[in-house]
């Protein structure tokens, strides 16, 4: 964490992690969902359910699902947005043994049938984990730009997109791999140096048939 | 930086200041230039400034303490006062900031939202009463602000900045421990000066717990921010006049992030224990609960 993650962020309060990180979660999804977000059911867990309504967690997390800023006054009013955007939101407690103490799940659906379920948490002084997606592992603090790929596991995928990468000067900071079995699902989660704007998600989606689908979030400063 | 040594090392190499030791370090590790991180750091001092004027003004109420503490404290310390005006006025302005967090104003977080009051009290109190020769007052508030950000970035690092793995010592410790980080470089201290300042203010603030009434940042926390600009001053005092931490910095926060991992959950920003379920306090949410649900 450089100093400026220390001294930081100009955030409105008053918790950096239940109201600052809870903005900075709802970002992430709407960014990772790619657009507006219509249908939430949102699962607070831990100090997030027991605390939350106190510190505006709920507030905060529906203004950054809105693409709110968490230095942004507006976020005291993120009910009030949602609900005039045209929004369908709830809220849940869940329990879950394990669970990070200031985690969320939030479900997102569309009309047409797309779905996705994304889990996160808020470590700390503003900062987040984006956990699963989808189910899957992901883990990335979502600082540096990060491009989640999903393949079916067959032999080649990771050369491919690596070479691919490279050969459009991009530079990858840290990379993950998970997957459910061998030859099921797959994932690649890839943190860049920069330089993603170079190619799309749907470039990259090309560059392997078994490539199932791609999500690439910019880096969220705090 | 994983370590207050390795920063006080990298100063001695580059026979640099503290502050572009920490610059360095920090722009080898990101590849951020160091004048763009000074830049940011800069625009942070503002940003707290801001939020020091706007707090002293704002009238919008906290939902469980008197918003007036701050006032009362500036009142007294116009009267005298045993502490003298430096430190009254840094808990004034702790306290006004962080009151000003929990009625959801735009603040720093330093480290932490809940700690928010800390940093500004010092710094800005500490211009009031000593700064007045100072060239470029931001400039040197700046350079004071990354060496309190250098000690949090070790805290982090080594130990956690958040209540609810740590307890408070994680949040408003910490920034008591930035602060007087901050404090001795404004008055001038070396690299061990530094250090020492961090080392004798965790160890009076280790194993504070977090047990906010009803979740909400307001109290203990408020008051806490009001009253830990006290330690931090005097633990930079102490070490300006040469007092030294037998157990150094880096080992203190070692043990600061060993006892939050064994501090019960139920004292761990959770609302379960300590000051949050004593009789008034539950008498207090139950009244709340009830104004809530007319």
């Amino acid at each position: 964490m450089p100093v400026w993650d220390i001294i930081g962020p100009v955030m409105i309060g008053p918790s950096s992690s239940h109201t600052a990180g809870a903005v900075r979660i709802g970002r992430i999804v709407r960014l990772c969902w790619g657009g507006e977000v219509k249908n939430a059911n949102i699962y607070m867990r831990g100090s997030f359910a027991t605390t939350g309504e106190g510190h505006g967690t709920d507030r905060a997390i529906l203004a950054g699902l809105l693409g709110y800023a968490p230095d942004d006054p507006e976020v005291r009013e993120g009910r009030e947005l949602a609900l005039r955007s045209g929004m369908n939101f709830n809220f849940y407690e869940e329990e879950l043994e394990g669970a990070h103490p200031n985690s969320v799940r939030i479900e997102i659906w569309d009309d047409g049938g797309r779905r996705m379920d994304a889990t996160a948490a808020s470590i700390g002084g503003g900062a987040v984990l984006l956990q699963e997606l989808d189910g899957f592992e992901v883990g990335v603090s979502c600082l540096l730009p990060v491009i989640i790929i999903m393949n079916r596991d067959v032999h080649g995928v990771v050369g491919t997109v690596t070479t691919y990468l490279s050969s459009h000067g991009i530079n990858i900071a840290t990379m993950k791999l998970h997957r459910d079995s061998r030859g099921g699902l797959a994932t690649m989660v890839l943190e860049l140096d920069g330089g993603e704007s170079a190619v799309t998600s749907e470039e990259i989606n090309n560059v392997h048939p078994a490539i199932v689908r791609v999500i690439s979030i910019p880096g969220v400063a705090l | 930086m994983r370590s207050l040594q390795d920063l006080a090392r990298l100063a001695d190499e580059l026979d640099v200041d503290l502050h572009e030791a920490v610059l360095a370090s920090d722009s080898e590790a990101t590849g951020v230039m160091p004048e763009e991180i000074f830049n940011i750091i800069f625009s942070r001092l503002q940003d707290m400034r801001r939020s020091v004027e706007e707090a002293r003004k704002n009238t919008n109420p906290c939902r469980l303490v008197r918003g007036d503490a701050g006032a009362l404290i500036r009142e007294y310390a116009d009267r005298g006062g045993m502490c003298g005006g430096f430190l009254l006025r840094a808990s004034a302005i702790a306290i006004e900031v962080a009151s000003y967090n929990a009625s959801m104003g735009r603040i720093v977080a330093a480290p932490t939202a809940g700690s928010c009051g800390i940093l500004p009290g010092m710094l800005f109190s500490w211009e009031g009463s000593f700064g007045q020769d100072v060239d470029d007052s931001d400039r040197k508030l700046t350079e004071a602000l990354i060496v309190a950000g250098a000690v949090g970035e070790v805290i982090a690092n080594r130990a956690t900045l958040a209540g609810a793995e740590g307890g408070c010592q994680a949040e408003c410790g910490a920034a008591a421990a930035m602060g007087s980080a901050a404090l001795v470089y404004l008055m001038g201290g070396d690299c061990d000066a530094v250090s020492n300042a961090v080392a004798l203010t965790l160890k009076s603030v280790l194993g504070l717990v977090c047990d906010p009434v009803g979740g909400l940042v307001e109290s203990p926390c408020i008051k806490r921010n009001g009253l830990l600009v006290a330690v931090g001053a005097l633990a930079a005092d102490m070490a300006l006049a040469g007092v030294t931490s037998l157990i150094p910095a880096d080992e203190v926060i070692d043990a600061m992030g060993q006892i939050g991992r064994s501090i019960p959950p139920s004292l761990r920003e959770t609302s379960k224990g300590g000051l949050a379920v004593t009789p008034t306090a539950k008498t207090l949410l139950k009244e709340r609960g009830k104004k809530k649900g007319q």
